[in-house]
């Protein structure tokens, strides 16, 4: 591999990524070490901080574990079938990134909003989204599903249609086939899938704030505290909540790099 | 005994269309499946191991139609041309995993401990068959294509297939990788007795391996026969040029000769041959069969012409040598009359040293009446 400053083209490359890289990381290093640990260590003991930070969390995990039984059998009907209206299906599967999360947040509402219909047959079983966990986790699933469903996808494509025939032909039934050939196979894109989505959930502000601005997650809370008291009490929390996820990040990274080994 | 029959088949997958496919293979036959690429011989296995149903017409194993059965039920074994291994599973797991599934299916069968060690009597016993038990512990992708193809013929063997369908299973191979693993089909066919259809777009490959050759073309099967038949007497100028006739004529047979000998007549040359049909016919003539001499060849049983060297092509070990027809022969069985006829002959370095044949040279083509295929 040659360098990166072996001719005079490698050169202006590097430098026009290298700018790039420096405003990804800047202002994060910026507010990473703009608290001293103690402060932070103090921000960590304010019990509304944590209770937002781990309602983040498991909200996430939730709505990623829904975006797994629901998206991986539509992924490998994508990777594996053709049917009329599969373009459309396609796009309204990414959709969810082209819109606006605010304007998600408004879609959503009408339809699980308390007068709506569904609003009340779950308002039935005791299920409300509005101002509810609930309504936390659909809009992180609806906003961050497109990045379990593509991996997902793009997993079983990778994987030889033939493979599932040679096991059929050697006594597999049609579901052995999947859980014993293509599901393990494609389980490295589904599981970086699982990753994305489940730290795209976290961040995830505009569409939760309508849905539910109370109980607060983690952005919403950073939200409130940078309009309410300002700059130098947002920090804290913004770095916080910066290095939790830089640290989880990494280590679901990590994991996933070591099963490729 | 009929073991698997093809009744009526039309399948149509894609750009593929295959109509009127009839197929009896016996038990125990190694029956092969020759055509070009393109001719859907992969989609008539897939279908016959029940991976697309047809459209119309039915596959009979052992007297019972199985047309409606999935893949799983049929005991039919396939191994495709780039061998299909998982990726994820070593050789012995790879060659395990139709054992497993039968274990898995078996309820009320042995301990777990007597299943794990008839499941790895079994792996060890169809490794050594292939020679790969050395291999057992290796990931597919760090083997060589032969070892690929042996890890894949051991997987599909190990589960005791009726049928065992294999789609050019040798094709991808390098040339003398290719000639190992032929003979190796040969002797596993040989020791294991099991029913085989292979298929493949090379004619040495089904003459060396099979009992009987079907040729397909265009989405049908033109011919059925013993190899010498579809060698010696392909039935149209397709399987003729398919099998390397390159000599093939459009012509005229008229009931002239004595002794069951006719007259062949075409673009203005004339030659006797043996058949029993007459009119307008086709004729082949394999290079092998014509011998190029510097002298006329009067041999009664000869058709002989004097013509000029225009090509010399050297395959390696043989050289094809192209010979046009120049002037009426001396011969009073091959009258030639100014004709643009040519004729494709196959010689070994030998004989070209020996004649100092080069382009222009003049010579005399000769053949036999019966090397002559009328169709």
């Amino acid at each position: 591999m040659p360098s990166l400053f072996s001719d005079k083209r490698r050169l202006a490359f590097t430098i026009l990524g290298a700018l790039l890289i420096f405003f990804i990381s800047w202002p994060i290093l910026r507010t990473l070490t703009s608290n001293s640990p103690a402060v932070l260590w103090e921000t960590l003991l304010d019990a509304e901080v944590r209770n937002a930070i781990l309602l983040t969390f498991s909200s996430s995990a939730i709505a990623t574990a829904i975006a797994f039984i629901l998206g991986v059998p539509l992924a490998y009907l994508m990777a594996r079938s053709t049917f009329p209206g599969k373009r459309l299906v396609e796009g309204l599967i990414d959709l969810p990134i082209v819109i606006p999360h605010s304007a998600a947040g408004i879609a959503l509402l009408m339809v699980f909003g308390r007068r709506t219909l569904l609003g009340k047959a779950f308002g039935l079983v005791g299920l409300k989204f509005v101002s509810a966990t609930p309504g936390i986790v659909i809009a992180m699933l609806f906003v961050s599903l497109p990045f379990l469903v593509d991996s997902a996808r793009e997993g079983f494509e990778a994987v030889d249609a033939r493979l599932e025939r040679v096991a059929r032909t050697l006594g597999a039934s049609s579901w052995e086939s999947f859980w014993r050939v293509s599901f393990p196979l494609a389980w490295r894109s589904i599981l970086a899938g699982i990753i994305m989505m489940w730290a795209r959930g976290l961040s995830e502000f505009g569409a939760v704030v309508i849905l539910a601005y109370h109980p607060m997650v983690a952005p919403v809370l950073l939200y409130e505290r940078f309009e309410t008291y300002g700059l130098k009490y947002a920090r804290p929390v913004a770095t916080l909540i910066i290095l939790i996820c830089l640290v989880t990040f990494i280590a679901l990274r990590m994991v996933n790099k070591r099963r490729e080994e | 005994m009929t073991h698997i029959q093809l009744q009526n088949l039309e399948i149509k997958l894609g750009e593929f269309h295959l109509r009127d496919i009839n197929l009896t293979v016996e038990e125990g036959e190694y029956f092969v499946l020759l055509g070009p690429t393109g001719a859907g011989k992969t989609v008539l296995l897939e279908t016959i191991a029940g991976l697309y149903q047809p459209r119309r017409g039915d596959v009979i194993l052992k007297g019972e139609v199985i047309t409606q059965f999935p893949p799983e039920r049929r005991g039919i074994g396939f191994v495709y041309q780039d061998y299909a291994l998982f990726p994820h599973l070593n050789v012995a797991e790879n060659i395990a995993f139709g054992l497993q599934l039968q274990d898995f299916r078996s309820l009320f069968g042995d301990s777990r401990k007597k299943k794990k060690a008839r499941l790895n009597s079994q792996i060890e016993e169809i490794a050594q068959m292939l020679s790969i038990n050395h291999l057992l512990h290796r990931k597919p992708k760090t083997l060589s294509g032969g070892e690929q193809q042996r890890t894949a013929l051991a997987r599909a063997l190990v589960v005791n297939p009726q049928v065992l369908l294999l789609d050019e299973p040798l094709s991808a191979l390098d040339p003398e990788t290719r000639e190992d693993l032929q003979r190796e089909l040969a002797r596993i066919h040989r020791e294991l007795g099991t029913t085989t259809l292979h298929v493949t777009h090379h004619f040495e490959e089904a003459v060396a391996l099979a009992d009987r050759i079907a040729v397909m073309h265009q989405g049908r099967i033109v011919q059925v026969g013993a190899p010498q038949d579809i060698f010696r007497r392909p039935a149209s100028p397709f399987v003729a040029r398919f099998v390397g006739a390159r000599n093939i004529f459009q012509g005229m047979v008229t009931s002239a000769g004595e002794n069951g000998h006719k007259t062949f007549a075409w673009d203005g040359l004339e030659f006797s041959v043996i058949t029993k049909l007459t009119g307008p016919a086709h004729v082949s003539l394999r290079p092998e069969d014509i011998i190029l001499s510097q002298v006329s060849l009067c041999s009664s049983a000869r058709n002989s012409f004097p013509g000029v060297v225009t090509e010399i092509a050297d395959r390696g070990a043989f050289i094809y040598v192209t010979v046009k027809i120049s002037s009426p022969s001396p011969h009073p069985q091959g009258k030639g009359i100014a004709s643009s006829s040519q004729f494709i002959c196959m010689i070994t370095h030998r004989s070209r040293e020996e004649m100092n044949l080069r382009e222009g040279s003049e010579v005399y083509v000769a053949f036999k009446a019966s090397a002559v295929h009328v169709f």
